[in-house]
């Protein structure tokens, strides 16, 4: 089993948790495990073919898994996963022209 | 243009800087020399202008055209109960001036815009980004790349945030982190999701730390790592950061030299200048009062969060959040007439959306949610 940390904006998805356990020895397999337990989070993380969003990032350990073996980077008991979305919070409306 | 010089004052009031060798007064005429650039005069910005001004750095510049409200004071301590209602700027330059005279301030009181970002930040050394939306991040990042200025990046939602360096002597840019920006509307933004008060305090002040290492050249700058702190565990992690070799701003064949459309590029629509068009699944929320007080039937449905609901409710709505609206749309019949709601118009919007692909087609959005509610209908409905 890995631990998978659940980013803030995602939490609503997973039943509020910060964290959820999952089997699989590839990250890909850890995502398909974690999206069938959560249906509701597989279009937060997915496009529509399937392919991971490209302003979500995994992260085995420390490591983004895009610079190690995507989808198919082993995954060992104890390893932690973590998604990380991107956000965009700071000054409210801020410098910027848009609401 | 010759090095600065510090005057008796500045010597004394710099005197905890003084008395460490790794500032002295080397360092402190390097603060002195350092021109840097906020962008924002909010939640991030309040504490970075503070610190920034207290430490001595030289020229600060801050774009920002937005006025103080009463929700701004639960984190942005830049400004004060007395400053609602005035210009951001100005209400941070006060304070900034106030807690050192010695140090330039530049006010832009614009927007930051493809036009122009590269005439506002090609005179600085050091770019602060605590923008809140992702058009700006982008231009912000892009700007930075192509005049090679560090961007000291900062980003909070509710008890989280990340913080790196980008576009660091080669490092990598905010696109190597996330190519692309969410679709408008799938990821909340503070005003939406809230922020807790003091988050942006300690990011912030994670920026200033890391623009001040900058400008004296010591430690390790927060460079190819990105931190990520959350309040709530009260943990700091760090995750690797590389430069994309491919990324199209900063990778070894950049397809983008100059500034693009940033908000074509996040899918966002420019403001409309005046009014917003109703669409046809639209109502207003005076149609909705007319409704109630003739005893129409129909279900109010209130899609916010039951936290949000204890605030304030309009009587007679029933709540279902929308989150939880999948599970429970077998609690409405799709015989009866809908109207959703929730703060502002945007989650129930999506529940509208959700109805009308589950099936239903008497279902209507209510315009401007609780606090169009409490402008047009009920101004005893607190805002929040």
């Amino acid at each position: 089993m890995a631990k998978i940390l659940i980013p803030t904006p995602l939490r609503q998805y997973v039943d509020k948790k910060n964290a959820v356990e999952v089997g699989g020895s590839t990250i890909g397999e850890l995502l398909t495990g974690l999206t069938t337990e959560y249906a509701e989070l597989r279009r937060h993380l997915f496009n529509d073919e399937g392919k991971l969003r490209s302003f979500v990032n995994v992260y085995l350990n420390d490591e983004d898994i895009r610079y190690l073996s995507k989808d198919a980077t082993p995954v060992k008991d104890g390893d932690t996963v973590s998604i990380v979305p991107s956000i965009a919070g700071g000054t409210r409306r801020g410098a910027s022209d848009i609401k | 243009m010759a090095p600065a010089t510090l005057n008796k004052d500045e010597i004394l009031r710099y005197s905890r800087h003084l008395i460490m060798p790794e500032v002295g007064m080397e360092g402190q005429v390097k603060l002195k020399g350092a021109k840097v650039l906020m962008i924002g005069a909010g939640g991030l910005g309040a504490p970075l202008g503070l610190y920034l001004a207290a430490a001595g750095i030289g020229r600060i510049g801050m774009v920002d055209f937005d006025i103080v409200d009463f929700t701004n004071l639960q984190r942005q301590v830049i400004h004060g109960t007395k400053d609602v209602g005035k210009k951001k700027l100005d209400s941070a330059f006060e304070s900034m001036q106030d807690i050192n005279p010695y140090v330039q301030l530049d006010r832009f009181e614009v927007a930051l815009t493809s036009e122009n970002a590269l005439d506002i930040i090609k005179d600085y050394d050091i770019v602060v980004d605590g923008t809140d939306n992702f058009p700006t991040r982008y231009l912000v990042n892009d700007a930075c790349v192509i005049l090679k200025k560090p961007n000291v990046y900062g980003s909070i939602f509710r008890f989280e945030g990340q913080a790196t360096v980008f576009a660091y002597e080669g490092g990598p840019c905010y696109r190597c982190l996330y190519p692309e920006p969410p679709p408008p509307g799938l990821v909340p933004s503070c005003a939406e999701g809230g922020v807790l008060g003091i988050l942006p305090g300690l990011i912030g002040l994670v920026q200033a730390t890391e623009t001040v290492k900058l400008i004296l050249g010591i430690g390790e700058p927060l460079v190819g790592r990105l931190m990520l702190y959350d309040a709530l565990s009260m943990r700091f992690r760090e995750l690797k950061l590389r430069r994309n070799v491919d990324c199209p701003v900063c990778g070894d064949h950049p397809t983008i030299k100059e500034l693009i459309d940033y908000h074509q590029f996040c899918g966002v629509p420019k403001e409309p200048e005046t009014g917003v068009p109703v669409a046809s699944g639209d109502i207003d929320p005076t149609e909705v009062k007319r409704m109630l007080d003739r005893g129409d039937k129909f279900v109010l449905v209130d899609v916010r969060e039951p936290h949000e609901f204890q605030i304030c409710r309009i009587p007679g709505s029933t709540l279902i959040p929308l989150g939880e609206l999948p599970k429970r749309v077998n609690e409405l019949n799709s015989a009866d007439e809908i109207v959703a709601h929730c703060k502002s118009g945007m989650r129930s919007a999506k529940a509208v959306d959700f109805l009308k692909q589950a099936g239903f087609k008497k279902v209507r959005n209510m315009t401007g949610g609780i606090l169009a509610w409490s402008d047009k209908v009920d101004p005893t409905v607190p805002k929040y």
